[in-house]
């Protein structure tokens, strides 16, 4: 068995050194490749918080993508136009700064994951399933009658926003971004599991009503973890429709909240890295079995039954061992 | 000064009524046995009091109403749960158990494994690694770690090996003697609690039918209601 932390030590190397690599001998395309799989990434690194740690199978976290998506798009849209955005209550102008699209992208789907945690927490099990899934679908089915942004159609932007000192339209650069974002949420995901939050969430994850006994507010501590985990995602979407320029409904869509359990389950429930090793799978798998048909998800769907039946704590519990033990 | 004060209690746990009128007071400082014999309604008495059950009547805990609160506002007032069949967070460490459950106060990590040196030799083992014995000092020690004005205890050393029933009372007693704990103890050994209890509690079918000072309870009251 390896180390885990041997492990998550040579995945982010070898992570890093792809689309190193692909700059030298001059292949843009699989550093736009790498850039995908560290969105996605970082979008399961926020859903693993929720999930891994809270034991909350939230099956709605495309609102929060979508949001952060939306976020970018709606400010990059103004800005693009020329158009003040008008809330009701202020006019703002749009904007081209990644930063400041990041720091909306982030506040306004941890504000949704607060308002969604607040109501779903409410219930536990497969109706928290269930209600997560529906306030996806609102969101979703809103954006497709949101007409001012495109409707079904979505917001394209034409020329990707800035970061100072940077030329974003420069993959390597921008998967540069991506790849910092993505330690970052790294490191605040190891940081959060061992504070005495994290501890806290992970006992009450196991025996809600024991935490009680110790003046531990079960819900709370999910609540906490759960807007945390909403608001990382939507920094992913901000990054994601960067990447692609291109805002749509379809961010919202219950595929992509599955896609990112898929992602979480395939490299390990709970595991640092977990989300990290499923998106960089589920990215080549895409690339290199999508090549050859396109239901090439009929082959993810053998592999992920595979990992659930005799691996359940996904690659990294293959490799590694079950959680603490390694 | 009264710390806990439990008038005419009574629970139910569906349409089955456990409690018919519980009473007691326990004093500031004060070691209180709760006893009677098994199904008397011992732990339900603990679970109304920790709010973990609902319950009717009086129960007043440092001048505070506790009824209408979850039970995790009622541990927030003071009030330290080692529980029947000890329930420590298996896959968290020993040091984890300990620091999930901190709150500010006197008891911190040092102090406590310093009281329970089995607790300090083994920080970084999983809890569900430990034996039974050492779980039990866990769950002392994480309700410690909440710096409780009340320790209840409810069978903490039942199902035990002897040795370790010695330590784990040798620990109640230091508790008493050193920090001068409020201490609520449910237990079958009439013989120990002889020894670290100031005063008792005897329940009978969800009543209390007896209580006053352990060195007044007499062998026929025992006999009757406890059957030793």
């Amino acid at each position: 068995m390896i180390r885990e932390r041997h492990l998550n030590i040579l995945l982010l190397a070898g992570f890093l050194a792809v689309p190193l690599y692909a700059l030298a001998v001059d292949e843009p395309f699989t550093i736009t490749l790498a850039t995908r799989a560290a969105i996605l990434a970082l979008a399961a690194v926020g859903l693993n918080i929720a999930l891994g740690w809270g034991g909350l199978v939230s099956f709605g976290h495309a609102a929060f993508f979508g949001i952060g998506g939306y976020s970018m798009g709606i400010l990059a849209f103004h800005a693009q136009n020329y158009m003040p955005l008008d809330l009701g209550f202020a006019v703002l102008e749009g904007t081209k700064s990644m930063p400041v699209i990041w720091l909306v992208a982030t506040l306004t789907s941890a504000l949704a994951a607060l308002a969604i945690g607040a109501l779903s927490l409410r219930t536990s099990g497969v109706y928290f399933i269930m209600i997560t899934l529906a306030f996806a679908q609102m969101f979703y089915y809103f954006a497709i009658s949101w007409s001012r942004y495109g409707g079904e159609d979505g917001i394209s932007i034409y020329v990707r926003n800035e970061f100072p000192g940077l030329n974003t339209l420069a993959p390597i650069q921008f998967f540069g971004l991506c790849f910092a974002a993505l330690l970052l949420a790294l490191w605040l995901n190891a940081r959060l599991v061992a504070s005495p939050f994290g501890l806290a969430l992970n006992a009450a994850r196991q025996v809600p009503v024991r935490v009680q006994t110790v003046g531990l507010d079960p819900t709370r501590l999910k609540l906490v973890a759960f807007v945390i985990s909403g608001a990382i995602t939507g920094l992913a979407g901000a990054l994601f429709a960067d990447l692609n320029r291109f805002v749509s409904p379809s961010m919202f869509s219950w595929h992509l909240s599955g896609e990112l359990i898929v992602l979480i389950i395939l490299g390990g429930v709970g595991r640092l890295m977990g989300p990290v090793i499923g998106a960089i799978l589920f990215v080549a798998l895409d690339h290199i079995l999508g090549g050859w048909t396109t239901h090439w998800h009929i082959a993810l769907g053998a592999i992920l039954l595979g990992v659930v039946l005799f691996a359940r704590g996904g690659v990294i519990g293959l490799l590694c061992g079950p959680k603490g033990q390694a | 000064m009264t710390l806990l004060r439990v008038e005419n209690l009574t629970a139910s746990y569906g349409a089955s009524q456990a409690l018919f009128g519980v009473d007691f007071t326990l004093a500031e400082g004060e070691v209180l046995a709760l006893m009677g014999r098994n199904g008397m309604g011992k732990t339900t008495t603990v679970k109304a009091i920790c709010r973990m059950i609902p319950s009717q009547g009086g129960l007043h805990f440092a001048g505070q109403n506790l009824h209408h609160l979850p039970s995790f506002r009622a541990a927030r007032f003071g009030l330290g749960l080692v529980p029947e069949g000890r329930r420590c967070f298996a896959s968290l460490t020993v040091a984890e158990n300990l620091i999930a459950a901190a709150r500010p106060g006197h008891w911190t990590m040092a102090r406590v494994t310093e009281l329970l040196p089995r607790l300090g030799e083994r920080t970084g083992q999983r809890a569900a690694s430990l034996s039974g014995g050492e779980q039990q000092m866990l769950a002392i020690g994480r309700a410690l770690m909440t710096n409780p004005r009340l320790l209840i205890l409810d069978e903490a050393t039942e199902g035990l090996a002897p040795l370790i029933r010695a330590e784990i009372w040798a620990t109640i007693a230091q508790l008493k003697h050193d920090s001068g704990m409020s201490i609520l103890v449910i237990d079958k050994s009439l013989r120990e609690l002889g020894q670290v209890a100031d005063s008792a509690v005897i329940l009978a079918r969800g009543k209390t039918v007896w209580s006053g000072a352990m060195e007044d309870l007499s062998a026929d009251v025992s006999e009757a209601y406890i059957g030793v």
